[in-house]
């Protein structure tokens, strides 16, 4: 979670595995374009973090990846993301199994109008028929792995909406790991949280990759420095520059890769 | 005098007119309520629950308006809530900017705004006519139109409220549109929801003239929904206008039950509503 995470050197041997890849990616909200031409890899039980200033197109980037944007019309994308090697652009994509497989975090927590247990159950239910043992337990390992079950274990019935910012979010994890993703998406997960929460969000990442393949968008460059293993910087809908986060922070190969990581500009 | 002494006097001279203003309305709704109070708890005993509407100058109760009341109010909600949420929620889930619903929704407020004589006349035209006498089920559908426009602008408006974020959440689980909003959107809407139902079916236990064209009235208890059916505000109008004591005695304890049901179903509308805005 500092300074001793990032240094610690690339194990050698360690295979890495391509998860998504995204090619000649461009999207258009309406007419206007949001995304040129990205073209971008995510590896398999990996954190890619996306930074760039606001309006750079990353959290729309983020919202192709499970096609959450189909819920408005006048959006669209055109390119290729192949995830486990099938296109996902593909019209024939069934959306509900790959919203199943590739989960999504968003900026503002959001627990939906019912129980704790509820919150975790919704998602589960949507696919798989449960006894009630097993759900008590999947609800349980769900919560323990969000960091959340000590807090919460005694009020499982009461609603989610009384939990505080933080626990929330931790929630919403809780929610989208129960239906056993692969890859999980952040979007700005912290950004509405305290310090103290978000370090333990930053912790949960952290412990998630061993079985995640996960995609974070932040504003925080530290945060992108602390939990990412590969970062990808956009600027004005195009990808600038992509590569394994140390170097990024620590010799950019750009220009404005630099400008912007120096705070020069953002 | 000073800038700021010209001001303070202005200000009280304005609360003062606030005051004045707010005391006139007051009183004439404490004259209203008082009036029927007083007027009403005279007329009120057990008999008016239990007996027949009686001819004049015999005894007698209001037993078959109020349960023709019920009957009607029940059968209207029935058929025009369904109706209401289902097209409320067409209007913010599905068609939010399309062409149709901007129509439905003009005519809706129209509708919504429509004097229930009108809607009385139209049942009359296509429903009484047709059949050739009165009935409860004309009754109850001229009700149930007037129940329609409520619930579904409360369910649109409801729904609009509920923040995306709960659907994309929703969505982003992999559920299916029809879900999310039977399992997310609606759950957050409920209490909304519930409080435009309770506060139409205030609305139609008291109208009269719509039911004047269409349940009439009936001096006998009925439950035949193909006949006349007696109701509370009919009865009331019949009465009140009556040269008989007793009968305009028991116009005022039938427009006092109305009163206090309204006031309970406020009072509770009122209470889910906060409820929704607390959470």
């Amino acid at each position: 979670m500092n300074i001793e995470t990032m240094e610690r050197p690339m194990q050698i041997a360690e295979a890495v595995k391509a998860k998504v890849s995204i090619e000649n990616l461009a999207f258009y909200y309406g007419d206007s374009k949001a995304l040129k031409n990205i073209n971008l890899t995510l590896y398999d039980r990996k954190v890619t973090a996306f930074i760039g200033p606001s309006g750079c197109g990353k959290s729309t980037l983020l919202r192709v990846l499970n096609r959450i944007y189909e819920m408005y019309p006048r959006q669209r994308a055109e390119g290729k993301v192949m995830v486990d090697g099938a296109d996902i652009l593909d019209p024939g994509q069934d959306l509900n199994m790959l919203r199943a497989k590739i989960g999504m975090v968003f900026q503002k927590p959001t627990p939906f109008p019912m129980s704790i247990y509820e919150n975790i159950a919704f998602g589960v239910r949507l696919y798989e028929r449960l006894s009630k043992e097993e759900m008590d337990e999947r609800v349980e390992s769900a919560l323990r792995k969000a960091a959340l079950w000590e807090e919460v274990k005694d009020k499982l019935s009461s609603t989610g909406l009384g939990l505080s910012g933080g626990q929330q979010q931790r929630l919403c994890i809780a929610r989208t790991i129960a239906v056993r993703p692969e890859i999980i998406l952040l979007d700005e997960p912290c950004s509405a949280l305290d310090p103290i929460s978000t370090a333990k969000i930053e912790e949960l990442i952290d412990e998630l990759k061993e079985e995640y393949t996960i995609v974070i968008v932040t504003h925080n460059m530290q945060q992108a420095a602390r939990t990412s293993d590969y970062t990808a910087f956009m600027y004005l809908g195009e990808l600038i520059e992509f590569g394994d986060t140390k170097r990024m922070f620590t010799h950019p190969e750009k220009q404005q890769t630099q400008d912007y990581i120096t705070g020069r500009f953002g | 005098m000073d800038l700021y002494t010209r001001r303070r006097l202005r200000s009280r001279a304005v609360v003062i007119l606030s005051i004045g203003a707010a005391l006139f309305g007051l009183t004439w709704l404490v004259l209203i309520v008082g009036t029927l109070f007083f007027e009403g708890f005279g007329g009120l005993s057990l008999r008016v629950f239990t007996e027949m509407t009686p001819p004049p100058g015999a005894d007698g109760g209001l037993r078959n308006a109020i349960i023709g009341s019920l009957i009607m109010t029940s059968i209207a909600v029935l058929f025009g809530t369904p109706i209401g949420i289902l097209a409320g929620t067409y209007l913010a889930e599905y068609g939010r900017a399309t062409k149709l619903s901007m129509v439905v929704r003009f005519i809706n407020d129209v509708l919504l705004s429509a004097p229930s004589i009108v809607i009385g006349l139209f049942v009359y035209e296509v429903m009484v006519i047709s059949m050739g006498h009165f009935s409860a089920w004309a009754g109850a559908a001229a009700l149930a139109i007037i129940v329609i426009p409520v619930v579904l602008r409360t369910t649109e408006d409801m729904l609009n409220l509920v923040p995306n974020g709960l659907r994309e959440a929703a969505t982003a689980l992999g559920a299916p549109r029809y879900f999310v909003i039977r399992r997310v959107a609606y759950r957050a809407a409920r209490n909304g929801v519930l409080t435009g139902i309770l506060l139409a079916i205030a609305r139609i236990s008291g109208e009269t003239a719509p039911l004047l064209f269409t349940a009439l009235n009936n001096q006998f208890y009925s439950t035949d929904l193909n006949a006349p059916m007696a109701n509370l505000p009919v009865v009331i109008f019949q009465f009140a206008l009556s040269p008989y004591e007793d009968w305009r005695a028991l116009a005022w304890a039938g427009a006092l039950i109305i009163t206090l049901a309204i006031l309970a179903l406020n009072i509770g509308a009122r209470a889910l509503a906060g409820r929704q805005t607390s959470k």
